[in-house]
């Protein structure tokens, strides 16, 4: 009779149900052998996709080098002259700012909906937030070039610059095209992701925990951070690493509220571009080979910042689960 | 399942044995619940408290009182309302979903349902121990200790190193325990876990202790273990503990509580009485044939 350490379930029966396909019937051998199949097509997929991006961004690789390329700044097509450090940091800065902004809310939202929430409401809410998770991104990029980019202009940048104006952040020029407002579009798309995965997670917190600790006398509001959080923390951060992950490869709502700046600025109010925003913002004006080809390397980088950033989750995720809080406080 | 409240003419109009109402046997029923006079502190009167799930009355209004600084058991077959009694004398069955409890549960004379009381004061005063031990993973062993005196503070000033010492004294763990208090409670064994809760109940310093089975995931060392540990605590802390083994209620309690389900499914209390009583010679003839094993 042990209780088992946090986010044990899903693991355990996946590895379970793994033992048990090895040996078995006939049926199982061919299912085996099926699923063995079609794993190899994803592999090879992954590995045709890989060479052919490859050999696209042969000639700006072979002209600016691999790794320069990701330290330079100059992004200037008439004299052909590109290096890939500001959409990188504008990628980065923009997800990691989306983030910051989604996860409270999103989290917010999936203890409201499993722990607070009448019934009645909790299925509304539930409801909404998958409808939010289903609609294309375009969607939201039209929405935020004709109603938040407006609203952040008029009412909220002026606000900003005026308060907090001594930060190097918020400065002019602010056009309403700029970081800020791609961030918080990321943020609302990344919200529904993060909220229905940290729902599942929560939810299946045991009740016997959260009964514990309301037994020695404990708020709600106590269970949730004391127990309910630290429980579902591998499950959360998963679910995190995944909004974030849609955040980095986000494209169309970000190009069109972007403002697609080629500089690295810390005002968050200015213009500036992302890796996939100036692979779509460019794509179709890249007139000679070489335009295209570094285009084509971004999209290379923008692939291998996404492994890395999925192998430091797995690594964060791994670390948080296997954390037997001995001295956590 | 529609069952409103019933009246008290309606609770005292039904007959134990089935026969049809009389009032004699009402009379005979009632008289089997012990009249308990007690100042001691830790006293709890229970007044026609019932417990609904939704519409399903689970608990008929029961009114018996369970003295301060003593050993009550609950005994009862499966479903009889027992976890969901134990669990209305610290407000925890109000945290299950379209639960409720009506009646009265007064410690030491004051209503812990009144309209004006917070239940996580309750909480405070009246801990809980469950029948599967559930401590917290995130924590080790010493957090594990200290939760509940994080929340609420230290009542008597001390120091928290030694509450959360005297506590895992007091649960017969320290000795087992003491060199790693620093690991994850979850690594030590079951009977240790249920200790660990014990401790962790018992660093708030309660009032009141209720155990849901406490035992029943242990083997019969731990079991007997813990069962120690409840007569060396019944000086310090009312202890109500519910219990499937009737060796154990005979052992540990000094009262002991029958309940039963009646023909609506709602549990009933059949007779309170000393535990000698309950056991060599009751007044009920379901309370005999359940203690001696006929039925349940
Ligand atoms: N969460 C719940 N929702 C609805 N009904 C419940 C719930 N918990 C218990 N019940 C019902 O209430 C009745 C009493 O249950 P309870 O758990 O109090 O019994 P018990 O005497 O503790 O049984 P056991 O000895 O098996 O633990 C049962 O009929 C049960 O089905
Ligand atoms: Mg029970």
């Amino acid at each position: 009779m042990t209780v088992e350490p946090a986010e044990p379930g899903l693991l355990q029966k996946l590895q379970a149900s793994a033992r048990e396909q090895v040996t078995g019937s006939p049926g199982d051998v061919v299912f085996k052998l099926l699923a063995l199949g079609f794993t190899l097509i994803i592999l090879l997929l992954a590995g045709l996709l890989l060479y052919t991006v490859w050999t696209g961004a042969s000639e700006s690789i072979g002209e600016f080098g691999f790794f320069s390329f990701i330290v330079t700044q100059e992004w200037n097509p008439v004299f052909r002259e590109f290096g890939a450090l500001h959409v990188i940091v504008g990628t980065l800065a923009s997800s990691a700012i989306a983030v910051v902004l989604a996860v409270p809310v999103a989290l917010g939202i999936a203890l409201f909906i499993t722990e607070l929430a009448p019934p009645a409401i909790r299925g509304i809410v539930a409801f909404t937030i998958d409808i939010l998770a289903a609609i294309p991104s375009i969607v939201y990029g039209l929405w935020g070039l004709h109603v938040l980019l407006p609203f952040l202009d008029q009412h909220i940048n002026p606000l900003l610059i005026n308060y907090l104006g001594w930060l190097p952040f918020f400065d002019r020029p602010a056009f309403g095209f700029s970081l800020l407002t791609a961030s918080i579009i990321l943020a609302i798309m990344i919200v529904p992701i993060i909220s229905a995965i940290a729902r599942e997670v929560i939810g299946s917190v045991p009740t016997a925990q959260k009964e514990g600790m309301l037994a020695l006398g404990a708020t709600r509001w106590e269970v949730m951070w004391k127990v309910i959080l630290p429980y579902a923390r591998a499950g959360i951060v998963g679910a995190i690493i995944l909004g974030l992950a849609r955040a980095i490869g986000e494209t169309m709502a970000v190009t069109m509220v972007i403002g697609n700046a080629h500089y690295i600025s810390a005002n968050i109010l200015a213009p500036s571009a992302t890796m996939a925003s100036i692979i779509a913002n460019e794509f179709r004006e890249a007139t000679y080979s070489l335009y295209l080809s570094a285009l084509i390397h971004v999209g290379l980088v923008l692939m291998f910042i996404s492994l890395i950033v999925n192998i430091l989750a797995r690594v964060l995720v791994w670390s948080v689960a296997s954390d037997p809080g001995g001295d956590r406080r | 399942m529609t069952q409103q409240a019933p009246t008290q003419t309606q609770r005292d109009s039904r007959d134990h044995s089935g026969a049809g109402p009389s009032l004699q046997a009402t009379q005979e029923q009632r008289s089997h619940i012990a009249k308990v006079e007690s100042t001691d502190p830790g006293t709890i009167t229970i007044e026609n408290l019932e417990a609904y799930y939704g519409n399903f009355r689970a608990v008929a209004p029961v009114t018996f009182t369970i003295p301060g600084r003593k050993v009550t058991a609950v005994i009862g077959p499966s479903g009889c309302g027992k976890s969901t009694f134990i669990r209305c004398l610290n407000r925890m069955h109000e945290t299950v979903r379209g639960a409720s409890s009506r009646g009265h549960v007064l410690l030491d004379g004051e209503d812990i349902n009144g309209p004006k009381v917070d239940p996580v004061l309750i909480r405070r005063k009246i801990g809980m121990v469950f029948q599967k031990p559930n401590p917290f993973p995130t924590m080790s062993i010493y957090d594990n200790v200290a939760s509940g005196l994080k929340l609420n503070g230290i009542k008597s000033g001390r120091p928290m190193n030694e509450i959360v010492e005297q506590a895992l004294r007091q649960a017969a763990l320290w000795d087992e325990v003491k060199d790693k208090l620093k690991q994850a409670g979850t690594a030590l064994s079951g009977g240790q876990q249920q200790r660990l809760c014990i401790a962790r109940a018992l660093a708030v310093e309660p009032e009141v202790l209720l155990m849901d089975e406490p035992c029943s995931a242990l083997d019969p060392i731990a079991t007997l273990a813990i069962e120690d540990l409840i007569r060396q605590l019944a000086p310090d802390v009312t202890i109500v503990i519910v219990t499937h083994n009737m060796q154990q209620a005979s052992r540990v309690s000094d009262m002991t509580a029958f309940f039963m389900m009646n023909e609506q499914r709602s549990g009933e209390l059949v007779e309170y009485a000393t535990t000698e009583t309950i056991f060599t010679n009751p007044a009920d003839k379901r309370t005999e044939d359940y203690v001696t094993g006929r039925f349940g």
